[in-house]
């Protein structure tokens, strides 16, 4: 028995000039990205506000909305300026999971490349929102608190939990599709079918939690402020 | 035994274990999460939608123990870095 196992989309070359290689995954990330950015074209290109709207801008609505109230829920701020990096990693992965009952569909996100990519980018936007919201100095406070003594353990864990949603999310999608090739060897008569309905909805709750994490990263470095100045205020009160 | 075969045996039975002892942690921390949760939100049945929410982070940061367990195991089984460099 042989069991054909890819442990990453990243083996699948389609084409190679020198050093530059054309993997799945970075074709299929273009794909998803054609589809949602020409998806989200076509979409609002006619919008109104009337009482009858399209079936498409309310599907559009419904996710934009509840992303926001999500966002605004999990952040107690404005979902403003956050909604456009968070709602894409989002819409991002779940799409792109989403895809995979599509045949000859791999996920991206299967890929440690494409999933440490997504977490260096909330590892990059973390301190730039942090930045923009209370300042360079407010923000590099956070890392000497409670005590300067807690530094190196910021920075660790600033690191780690990076480290973390990369091989999180790899290993949910990727662990997914092993599975589903192991049955496919073993009992590939219905069997697979169910486990790919799991997979599907795994790869939802990978998404949901990835965006979440994210959210609450920046959530906890823009909010440490507003909560002094709350703490400041009740001290001023009493 | 030659070194390539102790290096497979070795491989497979570690990634056995890995994945034996790694989840029986993360599996008791999930079920204790989830009862809590679960019992907390027959308390307060208004507060379901953030207990859930907290529910479903709090399993994904538990669980992440038990994937990195799983990589590791994934690792020793089918890129066994060892492994490639006995057999070239």
């Amino acid at each position: 028995m042989n069991v054909e196992v890819n442990l990453t989309p990243d083996s699948i070359v389609f084409w190679q000039w020198g050093f530059v290689k054309l993997n799945a995954t970075i074709v299929f990330t273009w794909a998803v990205m054609l589809l949602l950015v020409i998806g989200s074209i076509l979409i609002t290109r006619n919008l109104s506000t009337g009482q009858k709207i399209s079936r498409w801008q309310s599907m559009l609505e419904t996710i934009v909305s509840a992303i926001r109230k999500q966002i605004a829920d999990m952040t107690q701020q404005k979902a403003d300026p956050y909604i456009a990096f968070l709602g894409t990693l989002f819409l991002f992965i779940s799409v792109s999971n989403l895809l995979a009952v599509v045949p000859y569909f791999e996920s991206p996100a299967g890929s440690l490349t494409t999933a440490a990519a997504l977490a260096v980018c909330v590892f990059f936007a973390v301190p730039i929102f942090g930045i923009l919201k209370q300042g360079l100095p407010g923000y590099l406070k956070q890392y000497i608190e409670p005590s300067p003594l807690m530094l190196p353990f910021n920075i660790i864990g600033e690191l780690s939990r990076t480290l973390a949603l990369a091989v999180r999310l790899f290993g949910n999608v990727m662990s997914g599709s092993l599975i589903i090739g192991v049955l496919l060897a073993l009992a590939p008569l219905f069997v697979p079918v169910i486990l790919q309905v799991l997979e599907l909805l795994i790869g939802q709750i990978q998404a949901y939690i990835f965006a979440a994490l994210a959210t609450i990263y920046i959530a906890s470095a823009t909010r440490v402020r507003a909560h002094q100045e709350e703490k400041i205020k009740q001290r001023g009160e009493a | 035994m030659d070194s390539v075969s102790l290096i497979g045996v070795v491989s497979i039975i570690v990634s056995g274990l890995t994945i034996a002892i790694g989840s029986i942690g993360p599996a008791f921390g999930e079920a204790m999460a989830l009862s809590k949760a679960l019992s907390s939100i027959a308390q307060q049945p208004d507060e379901s939608g953030t207990i859930s929410r907290t529910l479903f982070i709090g399993l994904a940061m538990i669980e992440s123990t038990a994937i990195y367990c799983f990589v590791v195991a994934i690792i020793l089984i089918f890129v066994n870095p060892f492994w490639t460099q006995v057999t070239g």
